[in-house]
């Protein structure tokens, strides 16, 4: 096999680089403008409400944070499982997860009551809570990631990538069950409560992650006018589908054990029936769009050498991903709490056993585009400061 | 030094011990006497474990129509509508049910529950959301970083979120945007030594009567007694999280 | 060498002690306090002038946490207080909030450029009517106890169990 050169991203001519800088640096000067908007006016301005607390900002922040895991596991398989077609990419699968967790976070952040109070998050910790153990796996997330991205780039520091790369892994297994884990021990609602959720994340963090990286590594490719050999994708091409066929697998499980219980025949019953847009979410969104039409894409031999089809599939898990993360939170949300099992609310002042209406609002909107942007200007700047990319992916037969 | 040996000095060991305990009780010793000396005035005391504050509704009582003791809590509070239901705030609602077996109508008072084992309190990240000594279930708003875990963790949805910039808050309750809030048991007059929250005085004051306040460590508080001569029951007692609001009658 | 080093560091001693004579005589001098304010009556705050000026944040933050955890109220330092003293008022009889411009709290605080956050929750005048707290509302809390003993008439197990309660 021949010598792998890592260089900068340089794109031909700095104009190709710089606009292409100056088009994510303005997205994220609009979503700074709103996330300043909501917070300055408070959260009327949102669609969130005192029924539905949780919203867009939140789809946006879990669904980056979930992909940022994933988009580790390119690296893993090079260090840990040693794959030699993966240990090439293992850099920039460690800048794009950097990159994904820190614009999740920062719409996250942008989202509190308080974001002002970030050094209370920071200094008062409940361990009891997992969002107290979500900030201390993030952060620690990032140290050991960054030293595993030194250690792959530094001659000197490889003699640790191993135990960093071993490291790294269980760190991020830790960091995907905390994340679902912020769900599943909501005993208050029907729709999370339920310890399925953790592994789920994880099989959700493969799937969506994966396909950000695929998606991420052809464009700086393309941008970056370098060769990118078909071998390499169709490798990862493959891994997407078993990814995708596990998460429509955890899914079937999920809905399967709650309709086994009787008690929450009501909130599957609105998420696969009769929720309205939510169901139509789950089904065309989730399913048809997440899963069914990837697979296809992915495994039919029409497609095999089709360098489209990956990236369709790739977008269409994306997109498929972001309903799914939607109908858990929003939709578990806007199906009513039962509070009075076996009784019918009359009337109540509070939307009590009603389902609750949610509109995301633009600034919302706005805000959670703004930490895709955010994710990938890092990873922007940091294959231009690092030597991130190999200087050409050509299939190892073509080259030597 | 003339000892030669190398067995550890024992006298220099008790000198350590003896000053270590010596340093211990001065230290300690003014805290006990302080303790001591408070009492007399209630404002002083604070928060006990010999009590625990506790609420009875009476969903026979509670009045078709009503609404008093959810105008008194907002004027308590301060709570201000601002004509938008969703995002405005609510500690206490009224709530109309009916058994979906036998049609029976009931009507009742939802708030905090002030339970035991609240949920709010294991999910807020900063410890914001807090239990006191006598059992209710508060928010600190000076570490309340506004993440709403809470609200999604409780099963009453008995907290709101404060969604807009506030002015003129009562004394009684200091609230302001970006933080979570919700029933308080009105502290603040327990705390100076009351017996009874502005809930239930608005109830009692309109001849209903369907609220009673009290302390459920005390088995002489009519709350007690209430709660030992007649049936009643928590909502959500399948949670298991012994709430110090009981209901009967529904 | 090492004497040179001395001297100046001497001569840096003298510097620093001067400027901290000057400046704490300054800040004695004169007082901050707002005409037509309780505090303008008033001999001293509840404790010494040059105390609460340096260490009012560490006492109120302290207070806060012993009033909202502890519950304890109606102690020495509590930030309701400072708002009944220090707020003025205006030609009409009017409470003005403490964080106006050129009020006692915001006065200060612009000075030295720092944001007293305590108002983003806080009230910034002293309440009127119901509902009152602390040591000023004396007569508000005989009409709190009015309130329940009159009930007590035809509710006689609230008192009876409150009382033994405390």
């Amino acid at each position: 096999m021949s010598k792998m050169y890592y260089r900068e991203l340089y794109c031909g001519t700095p104009v190709r680089y710089w606009a292409g800088m100056a088009l994510l640096g303005t997205i994220v000067a609009v979503a700074l403008g709103a996330a300043f908007y909501m917070e300055h006016n408070g959260h009327w301005v949102t669609g969130m409400t005192n029924q539905v607390v949780w919203g867009l900002p939140h789809v946006f922040a879990i669904y980056l944070i979930v992909a940022a895991s994933g988009a580790l596991n390119v690296a893993s398989i090079g260090s840990v499982f040693g794959g030699p077609m993966y240990k090439p990419l293992g850099r920039f699968s460690s800048l794009l997860a950097i990159g994904l967790l820190a614009g999740g976070l920062v719409v996250l952040l942008l989202d509190l009551g308080r974001p002002d109070r970030l050094i209370i998050a920071m200094t008062y910790y409940n361990f009891k809570s997992i969002f107290a153990w979500n900030i201390i796996l993030y952060s620690g997330f990032f140290a050991i990631v960054g030293i595993y991205l030194w250690t792959m780039m530094d001659r000197k520091a490889n003699r640790y990538y191993r135990t960093l790369g071993f490291a790294a892994f269980f760190w991020r297994l830790a960091l995907t069950t905390g994340t679902g884990s912020i769900f599943g021990f909501l005993v208050a609602r029907e729709a999370y409560d339920a310890a399925i959720m953790a592994p789920m994340f994880i099989i959700m963090s493969f799937s969506y992650g994966l396909a950000f990286f695929i998606i991420t590594l052809i464009a700086a490719y393309i941008w970056g006018n370098r060769e990118l050999g078909d071998l390499r994708l169709a490798r990862l091409k493959n891994l997407l589908g078993v990814f995708v066929g596990a998460v429509l697998y955890f899914a079937l499980a999920y809905h399967l054990t709650n309709l086994y219980v009787t008690q929450h025949h009501g909130i599957e019953s609105f998420i696969l029936l009769n929720g309205g847009v939510y169901t139509a979410m789950f089904w065309i969104g989730q399913i048809l769009i997440g899963g069914i039409i990837p697979l296809f894409l992915i495994y039919s031999p029409a497609f095999d050498k089709a360098r489209w089809a990956v990236v369709a599939a790739s977008v269409m898990v994306l997109i498929g991903g972001f309903f799914q993360i939607y109908v858990i939170v929003i939709g578990g949300q806007a199906f009513p709490m039962s509070i009075f099992p076996g009784k019918e609310v009359l009337e109540s002042s509070f939307y009590d056993g009603t389902v609750n209406a949610y509109a995301p609002s633009l600034p919302e909107m706005l805000l959670g585009i703004g930490g895709i942007a955010i994710a990938m200007t890092m990873v922007a700047v940091g294959a231009r400061m690092f030597k991130v990319f190999p200087e050409s992916l050509e299939d190892p037969g073509e080259s030597a | 030094m003339s000892v030669k040996n190398d067995q550890p000095d024992m006298n220099r060991r008790k000198f350590v011990g003896a000053t270590v305990a010596a340093a211990g009780a001065v230290v300690v010793a003014p805290g006990v006497l302080l303790h001591t000396v408070a009492g007399a005035d209630p404002e002083s005391q604070g928060a006990s474990a010999k009590h625990r504050w506790g609420m009875l509704i009476d969903a026979n009582k509670c009045a078709e129509g009503c609404s008093a003791c959810v105008d008194a809590c907002n004027s308590e509070h301060g709570l201000t509508s601002h004509g938008r239901p969703e995002t405005d705030a609510q500690w206490i609602r009224t709530v109309k049910l009916k058994d979906l077996n036998t049609g029976h109508i009931n009507r009742l008072v939802m708030m905090c529950q002030h339970c035991e084992h609240p949920p709010c309190v294991d999910v807020c990240p900063t410890g914001a959301s807090f239990k006191r000594a006598d059992g209710i279930v508060l928010v600190d708003r000076h570490t309340c970083i506004g993440c709403r875990y809470c609200m999604m963790a409780c099963p009453y949805k008995a907290r709101s979120f404060v969604h807009e910039d506030l002015k003129d808050q009562s004394v009684n309750a200091p609230r302001g945007k970006g933080c979570v809030e919700g029933c308080t048991m009105c502290v603040h007059r327990i705390d100076r030594g009351e017996t009874m929250t502005a809930c239930q005085e608005a109830c009692h004051k309109d001849g209903h009567g369907a609220i009673v306040f009290g302390d459920l460590k005390d088995p002489d508080s009519e709350i007690s007694q209430a709660l030992k001569s007649q049936n009643s029951r928590q909502i959500r007692a399948d949670l298991k999280l012994n709430t110090g609001v009981r209901y009967s009658n529904l | 060498m090492r004497s040179s080093f001395n001297s100046i560091r001497r001569f840096t001693y003298l510097l620093a002690g001067a400027a901290f004579a000057v400046t704490s005589l300054q800040a004695t001098g004169d007082t901050a306090v707002i005409k037509g304010s309780k505090a303008a009556s008033m001999e001293s705050c509840v404790a010494e002038t040059s105390d609460m000026r340096r260490n009012h944040m560490d006492y109120l933050k302290h207070q806060r946490v012993e009033t909202v955890r502890g519950g304890i109220r109606g102690a020495k330092f509590s930030l309701v207080d400072c708002v009944e003293c220090h707020a003025s008022k205006d030609n009409d009889g009017n409470a003005v909030p403490v964080t106006d411009e050129g009020q006692f709290c915001q006065a200060c605080h612009d000075y030295v450029a720092v944001s007293p956050a305590c108002f983003q929750c806080h009230r910034t005048t002293p309440m009127q009517g119901s509902g009152s707290l602390g040591a000023v509302d004396l007569e508000q809390m005989k009409f709190q106890h009015l309130n329940a003993s009159s009930l007590k008439e035809w509710h006689p197990v609230i008192h009876a169990g409150s009382e033994s309660a405390r």
